[in-house]
């Protein structure tokens, strides 16, 4: 029998939420910060919020392959520390343009330029203040189905296609009718 | 050739719950085996796939070995499989870090894929399948996905979590 994956946990209010509440295409993406093919569909998502604006409700969500990616999982940790300074989108563009440069160094400097709390920030990564909101995420995204990075979910079923412009576009579309 | 195998009749499809688990020896590196009846009083899981070195980092087995601290709260052990040789299955584990035994198939080719019924016979490889074994050897449940879909680890744990309360070892 054939299950299609759909998504065990809806978006709700902790997650980070682009677009309204009450837009007709939903999409969550699971990714992580060091892998290249998630840096690759960047742009891609960024596109495609634009174009569809108020249609489309967008969440991101934590998947780090820690094991694969040193720095994947400081890196989650950051974006959630920025977050908790109303910042988790700045710093959600910052890491995936600098993919190359997240050791814990680069990842403080990152925070300065979008003016954050710097005690705060390098205390909250240290102690790991925002480790289990990751692996919550992580967790949501192994019951769901994900099976690498970036997995998309596009009104709560797994995306199988690509990741390339037409075929996301195509399947937005498709949810949108 | 291998006569007491063919003498089994492959079975048509994977096989199903309820099913004897057939019992096998493989190398997991070149100067180690690994038996399934090393893990009897414990579940297991196969992981069959059809190749190492798949091109995205979205892998099967890279996927796995991320979640292997939730399959080990169950107390089961997870045993990649596929037709790659052993120094293959060296070179893919230590590039992608893997921390779970990758066996291979590899002489005869696909002997053991073949006696689960998940050989793929005009590629050459074994299906994209997954078996879930109770402590007493058995199918406790098996899927194979589409080989180009990655089935993830959902349905593992929930038949992980589906499996009878072991009492403690």
């Amino acid at each position: 029998m054939r299950r299609t994956a759909s998504l065990t946990v809806p978006i709700g209010p902790r997650d980070h939420v682009l677009g309204p509440d009450n837009a007709p295409v939903s999409m969550v993406e699971y990714g992580d910060f060091e892998c290249p093919f998630c840096g690759q569909a960047y742009p891609i998502v960024a596109e495609l919020i634009q174009r569809y604006g108020n249609r489309m409700r967008y969440a991101f969500r934590h998947f780090p392959l820690a094991t694969a990616h040193p720095y994947a999982e400081k890196a989650a940790e950051a974006a959630e520390a920025a977050g908790a300074q109303g910042k988790f989108w700045e710093m959600h563009n910052i890491l995936y343009t600098h993919q190359d440069a997240l050791d814990p160094d680069s990842l403080t400097e990152y925070a300065a330029t979008i003016d954050l709390d710097l005690p705060r920030f390098t205390r909250e990564l240290a102690e790991g203040v925002h480790a289990l909101r990751v692996r919550e995420d992580f967790r949501s995204g192994i019951r769901s189905g994900v099976n690498g990075t970036p997995s998309f979910f596009i009104n709560g079923f797994r995306h199988d296609g690509g990741y390339d412009y037409a075929e996301l576009a195509a399947a937005i579309e498709a949810a949108g009718r | 050739m291998t006569s007491a195998p063919e003498a089994m009749a492959a079975p048509a499809g994977p096989l199903p719950p309820g099913a004897q688990a057939p019992d096998f020896t493989l190398h997991s590196t070149p100067d180690q085996t690994v038996s399934l009846h090393d893990f009897k009083g414990q579940p297991v899981i196969l992981a069959f796939y059809p190749a190492d070195w798949s091109p995205v980092c979205g892998d099967q087995m890279v996927l796995y070995n991320e979640i292997l601290p939730e399959f080990r709260a169950h107390n089961a052990e997870l045993l990649g499989i596929s037709v790659d040789g052993a120094w293959c299955h060296l070179a893919f584990a230590h590039e992608r870090k893997l921390q779970f035994p990758l066996l291979s198939d590899f002489e005869p080719k696909g002997q053991i894929a073949k006696t689960y019924g998940v050989y793929r016979k005009g590629d050459g490889t074994t299906e994209r399948a997954l078996f879930v074994l109770d402590a007493d050897g058995r199918v406790h449940w098996s899927y194979v996905s589409p080989v180009g879909v990655n089935p993830g680890a959902d349905g593992i744990l929930t038949a992980l979590e589906s499996l009878p309360r072991q009492g403690a070892a």
